[in-house]
């Protein structure tokens, strides 16, 4: 019941936010399907604790190598077990957890520091404008996997660092993004007015700049966070990013990998997890972009 | 017009070795972060004669900005550490494991470069049939299905269950099928995509309603007046996806084995071989730039429009 409400609501956020922008179009097709996966796994990732069957950690030596339940496995361990006779679906939903957590906090990061220092670009111009684009460059010229490679090399790893690391992803964008909006939204009538009445820089910029450019800021998100979910996991793939004992998604494909001859579904569940959410992700952020605001395409990782 | 676009050369050219210098800067400045240089450049394990010999090379005990020359002095010249694991030139590993990237890399653009670009072209010119489909779903599911787990899915199809090709290795030809097709997926799946957009909007300009009108055979409108007005934003995605093989390949290579920079950038990030990862880093790093500039300049070239228009 709740989660219908929940989904209406964020439905009717998404078809406002378009109505602003222009005639509404039907959503393009799967966009449901995407948002139902996404809100899946958000709830997984919340409840983790409270729905997953065992301990992720937890060894059973008699069920190792058990196969999912239709293709000779039992019902106790419905995805199958791994060569410690852990099980796969209670480790799945603990990766889920840590990866969502890595993937929209890095998220959060690097839209926090883009907006940021594009509003700071804006506003201030002259030298500070050109030192942030001068960065903004140069993070667009060199791959991101590349940096973040180097980043872990000298400073190590651990998981806030990572999620820090992953925030540094993508804040190019945003702060593009932020300083031509702000640019145009700080001539407009409006923001003149409350400049005249004396209203403080932080007010005008959180009260009236801000909402201007919200809508092109969350369709930036959606497709930050689309390339975050892939970052994340292959870094965790590699063996760079999260470090066992946790378990992330990308980390549990790159663990599989090592039992492929004998146990192909260890390394299978995770990556159509990672695809599937990959895929909602940007089913929905290709949607929104086609009927609100124009952002810059999506690159592979 | 000639001044004019000698002046647009030599300002992107310009921009391009301030970007370098940028990402010369901003490494040296990371690894001073992480510590005394010396310990990071020469290994944990070094002897007092040779702390005491590179100390003095870089001039540990002259100011930061003397530092930073000598710094660069030493990029000019090549030297970048010796690898604490290989106890060689760092330059010199990353550059013996080039010849089987480049190999790799060549190989999985020009089949990334023919299948997307014959599938962006189909998916243009007959939007609502089997193959434009095909070709719509075909890019959604090459972006987002993660390299390393397409890798994984071949080889248990193709390695495991079939039997057909190595699992990994640098053998032969067969070993090189599987990371190839795996790396041209992605990128054979965002040329798709711009290649689609781009012939599509060339197909519905006026210029070739009037071709038409001349009646003019269509292969030959394709030929002749589509592609070429289309090859800039290809172009462009070309030169991206080029300049990103050093990066693209670290999974594919990991995967598979394959004992090019990519596997071993990740091996030496693993053991934290920073003489090692910073040649590659800069390496590769000026390679994309440069790619970029040859790009850039390319279309300018190109495109006539973007000589006058740009001041």
């Amino acid at each position: 019941m709740s989660i219908a409400w929940a989904y209406e609501w964020t439905w009717n956020i998404f078809r406002s936010s378009k109505a602003r922008l222009g005639p509404r179009k039907p959503p393009k097709m799967g966009f449901h399907g995407a948002a139902i996966w996404i809100v899946g796994c958000l709830l997984i990732a919340a409840l983790a604790q409270v729905i997953s069957p065992y301990h992720p950690a937890q060894i059973s030596l008699d069920a190792r190598l058990s196969p999912p339940l239709f293709f000779g496995g039992t019902l106790d361990h419905l995805l199958g077990t791994d060569e410690l006779g852990r099980d796969v679906l209670a480790r799945l939903i603990y990766s889920i957890q840590i990866s969502m957590l890595v993937a929209v906090g890095g998220t959060f990061i690097s839209t926090l520091l883009g907006v940021s220092l594009g509003f700071l670009s804006a506003e201030l111009g002259g030298l500070v404008d050109e030192g942030v684009m001068a960065l903004v460059d140069m993070q667009a010229a060199v791959p991101f996997m590349m940096t973040a490679l180097l980043i872990i090399t000298i400073f190590g790893n651990s998981l806030a660092l990572f999620v820090c690391l992953v925030g540094l992803h993508g804040w190019e964008r945003h702060a593009r993004i932020a300083r031509g909006l702000a640019l145009t939204a700080r001539n407009r009538l409006h923001v003149t007015a409350a400049r005249t009445y004396n209203a403080s820089r932080v007010h005008i910029y959180a009260r009236h700049i801000l909402p201007a450019c919200a809508p092109t800021i969350v369709v930036g998100m959606t497709l930050g966070l689309t390339e975050t979910v892939l970052l994340e996991s292959t870094l965790s793939f590699l063996g760079l990013g999260i470090q066992p004992p946790m378990s992330s998604l990308g980390n549990m494909v790159g663990y599989g990998r090592d039992y492929l001859m004998t146990a192909w579904w260890i390394a299978l569940a995770p990556g159509l997890v990672i695809a599937a959410t990959a895929m909602s992700l940007m089913t929905i952020s290709e949607s929104l972009r086609r009927t609100g605001p124009r952002v810059a395409s999506f690159m592979p990782i | 017009m000639r001044r004019n676009t000698r002046k647009i050369f030599a300002s992107k050219i310009a921009r391009a070795l301030v970007t370098v210098v940028l990402m010369v800067t901003s490494v040296f400045v990371l690894m001073r972060c992480a510590g005394d240089p010396v310990t990071v450049l020469l290994g944990p394990d070094a002897t007092a004669d040779m702390r005491a010999a590179y100390s003095g090379e870089l001039g540990l005990d002259r100011p930061i900005l003397a530092q930073y020359l000598a710094y660069l002095h030493n990029i000019v010249r090549g030297s970048l550490g010796v690898s604490y694991v290989y106890r060689q030139d760092a330059l010199g590993v990353v550059l013996s494991h080039l010849p089987l990237t480049l190999t790799l890399t060549c190989s999985a653009l020009t089949l990334a470069a023919l299948a997307g670009v014959a599938a962006g072209i189909a998916a243009a010119v007959f939007p609502s049939s089997f193959i434009g489909r095909a070709c719509t779903v075909g890019t959604v599911v090459g972006l987002c299905v993660p390299s390393f787990f397409l890798a994984i899915v071949l080889m248990l199809v193709f390695s495991i269950q079939l039997n057909w090709l190595p699992t990994g290795g640098a053998e032969s030809w067969r070993s090189l099928v599987l990371p190839a097709v795996t790396m041209a997926a992605a990128s054979s799946a965002v040329l798709a995509r711009y290649t689609r957009v781009a012939v599509r909007e060339s197909l519905d300009s006026r210029y070739v309603l009037a071709a038409f009108a001349r009646g003019i055979p269509f292969w030959r409108i394709l030929i002749h007046h589509v592609l070429p007005n289309a090859a800039v934003p290809i172009l462009t995605i070309l030169g991206l996806l080029i300049g990103g093989a050093v990066t693209g390949s670290t999974v594919v290579e990991t995967v598979f084995s394959w004992p090019g920079i990519g596997n071993l950038f990740v091996t030496s990030v693993g053991n934290r071989d920073i003489p090692v990862v910073q040649a590659i880093v800069l390496l590769a790093g000026t390679a994309m730039i440069m790619t970029n500039l040859a790009v850039d300049l390319g279309y300018t070239w190109l495109d006539p429009r973007s000589k006058s228009s740009e001041t």
